[in-house]
């Protein structure tokens, strides 16, 4: 494998009226288990289908039901473990955390606490090329999702539905190693992009499948490499949890405003209290939800309805096995084998789908040309007309055929945007198209010698002054491009142009 | 033929002759079930099911399908969801409900033909010792001590079954031990009662106590009829991932009635402060008895059988806290009714308080405390430790090559209602003290009837046997059973 070589970037930095701050962050990230069955019971983990439609006896917590696990959860858990370069737990065990709501019917949520399934991995956070942050992942567990109370239906009532009960969620926890808002939405990013290439969780955050805790605190410069040399947490501040947070954008904002509440209560002379608070997004501020003091007892105990997990290493490497290409190494793949840049690299892979489309157009292509027309044409066209790359009007094939064309100088440059504009409007063979709309590069020296003469004839005080002044051909140029339709080949007509100009 | 004395045997053996229907077989249960309510034995009858169900059974019998136990009205502990009818764990948290799926143990049961007569009292969700929790009111025992008419507890908490079995009002019943549930009873009424190995039966739908410690198991009027029925009940259930996927040898046929070279393990920790000498004599005449069938007869140590109440005290409330969260008036069952400005913290104080009984809510707060903050390390953790020391006591035993142990049941014989003092919930809880410790290993027990002690009142000793070996276990009760020759039933006053 191959792999780029990356320096960490510099910590945010706030300055303040008693000197510079920096921030300390955590995240435990909520993903849900990309599968078709929730992770105790074979209720179906649809979005969006009718409330309480997808609800098995054991999700309504009926008496005498019980959990069994759903084993691709487990697989998808160990797949994600593999993904982020963690170690896998051959023993792991689920707990119950108890209390109570009523979108938990059980009065308590299967969890991992004690033994989870995946142990220590880290997560690559690019920020800019050549820059990136190692972030450390201390664990993943799997755990059930609670399902959702309603209170906006009705004056008098609270509604509940079940249907998101019980689905799997994967808290991917990560050491405080991320050191500012944009790390932080980065993080975010990079984590979903991974889970995404690993097809673990489908990463829609407006739905919910992935949803942040984020943990921020504030110290002075040094005291995180103090944290460093000690592991000890004290140097680090204390922390405020900011719960349920699902965009980037917001990420960012809260953390940006909770680290400035935070420093503005220490250069008061004040302490932080160790709480959990919400973000609002209207306002763009952070609330306080509970204290420390109104923590919940949550009373964790192992699941005695639940064996213990033990899994085999054989089956742990088969599913390693299986791993696909993750983003790191197909960007590296990419800029080392295309000679790309590793910008072009990053926006190539941002996707699966976007890579194996940029692969399928640059097989047996120039590499480089083709990451220019899949980024430049066609996904600066798919973005300005918000179209997903699947929903694109011109293929692989089709782009690698416009490109194929230039490469053999059937069409220029300049007519292959054009080719490429009727491809996107009118679809079709782009071969078949130049054919027979006529569209063919003319490099007939005879005929562009003939379009010279008649410009040359036809402009005698141009003439006169492009003796005096060479960079004047340019124009002649331009006159023969356009009289031959732009079909001429513009390295001969600019050849033939200088030769009769005598400016050789 | 007289029907109310049949075992399970001979009546299917009758069926299967063409001696008998299921369908009149059935009727004089409901019958005697229906003439029983000062036993209080039945929470719910179903007889318009029964009839049907015995119909169904004939007719499998005519077409030479006779699974075990086809045609045999039994009844069911109210712990177990049955479909369509009143499931209430004995609770009134649980009013009304009436659940859309069926039990795997009960589902079993009827697959093999069996007949419901009704649901069967217990203490509310099998937390107790005497019945006396039951949201329906105490069962009463059909025994009463010699000249006197004080109503006799049946023990608890499958005092409904073991009172129904040994009146009478039904053929077998199921029970469930989560920490002597069964053989107390069983002890307490003259009856035989199984706990097979923790996993041998599914815990899907029987409401759940202790989840660790739950095992469903039958009460029935012999050996023979506990292995016919445990037969039926047992068995591998992918929905109970606690279940143990071995099949289920043919307990019937374990019952040779030969226990030679047997050896037979005396604890000598069972020999507790003011046991009873009745009991004393017959633990002794018991393991002479077996001797004489030709086992050999070893003391045995099991030393931390003094842990097992107080563990059990911390790991059962423990599970039941948590497994009794789902109880809150939001999804069925009782809600309670709310104050104008009452929130879901009222709703929740109010529903649990109104729906639990004072037992339940102790071990809900028990429980809840062993696992808080501060406190998991001390007890539960702890509690967990002692669990694996106890159940090494019975593999070194086992492993020194003890085939059962024998034991009473417990330490006496059942008291009179309103007799054990209630305000103190401890003196109760000493009541387990020769069955919990197989709860926390895990391991099969039988209760099996002694002899009477001197006011008349059954009392029970204990075999405990090898995890998965509830047929070698079956078989040395047999011969006890058989060396013992109870023969006693209660005169009948109800």
């Amino acid at each position: 494998m191959t792999e780029l070589t990356y320096t960490a970037p510099k910590p945010k930095v706030i300055p303040g009226a008693t000197g510079d701050w920096e921030i300390v962050i955590g995240m435990e990230v909520h993903a849900q288990v990309k599968s078709e069955a929730k992770l105790f019971s074979g209720a179906s983990t649809k979005f969006g289908a009718e409330p309480n439609s997808n609800v098995s006896l054991v999700d309504a917590a009926m008496p005498g039901m019980l959990p069994v696990i759903n084993e691709y959860c487990v697989e998808q858990a160990v797949r994600t473990g593999l993904g982020l370069k963690a170690e896998i737990n051959l023993y792991s065990r689920f707990d119950r955390k108890n209390y109570f709501y009523p979108d938990l019917p059980q009065g308590y949520q299967i969890s991992q606490l004690y033994h989870p399934i995946v142990g220590e991995g880290e997560v690559l956070v690019d920020m800019e090329p050549g820059v990136a942050r190692r972030v450390r992942i201390e664990r993943i567990h799997l755990e059930q999702d609670a399902g959702k109370s309603v209170h906006d239906m009705d004056p008098t009532m609270s509604f509940v539905d079940l249907n998101r009960t019980g689905v799997a969620l994967m808290e991917i926890v990560s050491r405080p190693d991320i050191r500012g808002p944009e790390e932080a939405a980065e993080y975010v990013r990079k984590l979903r992009q991974i889970l995404r290439y690993l097809g673990t969780c489908d990463g829609n955050m407006q739905e919910g499948s992935m949803r942040a805790d984020v943990n921020v605190s504030v110290c002075r410069p040094g005291d995180y490499e103090r944290y460093q040399e000690s592991q000890d947490f004290s140097h680090l501040g204390t922390r405020c949890e900011i719960k349920n947070m699902n965009s980037m954008r917001f990420i960012q904002a809260a953390i940006e405003y909770e680290a400035r509440r935070q420093i503005a209560i220490l250069e008061d002379g004040g302490s932080i209290d160790q709480e959990t608070r919400l973000y609002d997004a209207a306002k763009n501020e952070t609330r306080s939800m509970r204290s420390k003091e109104e923590a919940h007892d949550y009373r964790y105990f192992p699941d005695p309805d639940l064996l213990p997990l033990e899994i085999d290493q054989a089956w742990v490497d088969e599913i390693g096995a299986g791993l696909p290409e993750l983003p790191d190494e197909k960007r590296a793949r990419f800029v080392l084998d295309f000679g790309m840049t590793e910008y072009d690299a990053s926006v190539l892979t941002a996707e699966v789908a976007s890579a194996d489309f940029f692969e399928k157009v640059a097989a047996g292509r120039d590499g480089k040309m083709a990451a220019n027309w899949v980024i430049n044409e066609l996904f600066g066209r798919l973005n300005k007309e918000d179209i997903a790359l699947s929903d694109s009007p011109v293929s692989a094939e089709q782009l690698g055929g416009i490109i194929d064309l230039i490469g053999q100088k059937v069409i220029s440059g300049k007519i292959a945007k054009d080719l490429f504009e009727i491809v996107w409007t009118e679809g079709g063979d782009p071969a078949k198209i130049v054919e027979e709309r006529g569209m063919k590069q003319v490099t007939d020296t005879g005929a562009i010698e003939a379009a010279v003469d008649e410009i040359i004839a036809g402009n005698p005080a141009q003439v006169e002054k492009a003796k005096g002044n060479p960079k004047l051909a340019g124009w002649f140029v331009g006159q023969v491009m356009k009289a031959t339709g732009g079909k001429a080949n513009p390295q001969a007509v600019q050849d033939i142009v200088r030769s009769k100009l005598g400016l050789e | 033929m007289d029907l109310s004395t049949l075992t399970i045997a001979e009546a299917r053996d009758a069926l299967r002759k063409g001696e008998l229907t299921s369908v009149d077989l059935t009727d004089a249960y409901l019958t005697a079930a229906e003439a029983s309510d000062a036993l209080n034995a039945y929470t719910t009858k179903t007889p318009e099911q029964a009839r049907d169900m015995a119909a169904a059974a004939d007719a499998r019998i005519k077409a030479g399908d006779a699974p075990a136990m086809c045609g045999i009205p039994i009844g069911v502990k109210d712990l177990y969801a049955v479909e369509g009818v009143a499931t209430q764990a004995a609770s009134n948290i649980l009013a009304g409900f009436k659940p859309q799926y069926e039990s795997t143990v009960t589902g079993n049961l009827w697959s093999s033909g069996a007949v419901m007569l009704g649901k069967l009292n217990m203490d509310e969700f099998a937390m107790g010792s005497s019945n006396i929790t039951s949201a329906y009111g105490p069962a009463i025992s059909p025994w009463r001590r010699a000249g006197d008419e004080t109503p006799i507890t049946p023990g608890g908490s499958s005092g409904g079954s073991a009172a129904a079995v040994a009146a009478d009002l039904c053929l077998g019943a199921t029970a469930s031990d989560t920490g002597g549930s069964i053989r107390q009873p069983a002890a307490f009424t003259g009856t035989v009662g199984i706990k097979p190995t923790y996993g041998r039966c599914s815990r899907w739908g029987m409401v759940a106590f202790a989840s660790s410690l739950d095992q469903a198991g039958p009460v029935t009027k012999t050996v023979r009829d506990a292995a016919i029925m445990l037969g039926a009940m047992a068995g591998y259930d992918p929905k109970d991932s606690t279940s143990a996927n071995l099949p289920v040898p043919d307990f019937e046929a374990a019952l040779t009635g030969d226990i030679r070279g047997k050896t037979i393990g005396i604890p000598r920790e069972y020999r507790v402060e003011g046991m009873s000498e009745t009991l004393d004599t017959l633990w002794r005449e018991g393991a002479e008895m077996l001797r004489d069938a030709g086992a050999t007869i070893v003391d045995i140590s099991l030393p931390h059988t003094k842990y097992a109440l107080p563990t059990y005290y911390i790991i059962a409330p423990a599970e039941a806290s948590s497994n009794l969260s789902r109880y809150d008036g939001v999804k069925y069952g009782h809600r309670a009714t709310l104050a104008q400005g009452d929130g879901i913290t009222d709703m929740y104080e109010k529903t649990r308080a109104e729906g639990f009984g004072e037992e339940v809510q102790r071990r809900v707060m028990l429980g809840a405390y062993v696992l808080s903050a501060g406190f998991y390390d001390a007890y539960y953790v702890r509690a967990q430790k002692v669990r694996t020391l106890i159940k090494r006591d019975f593999e070194l035993a086992f492993g020194d090559g003890v085939d059962a142990i024998l034991a009473p049941a417990t330490p006496s014989a059942a008291w009179g209602l309103g007799e054990m003092q209630t305000d103190d919930p401890v003196q109760m809880y000493l009541e387990d003290v020769f069955t919990v410790p197989l709860n926390l290993a895990g391991l099969p027990g039988v209760s099996v009837p002694a002899g009477l002690n001197r006011q008349g009142l059954p009392l029970g000793l204990q075999l405990i046997g090898r995890p998965w070996e509830e047929g070698d276990l079956l078989n040395i009760a047999g011969a006890l059973e058989t060396a013992v020759g109870f023969t006693a039933k209660p005169e009948r006053w109800w």
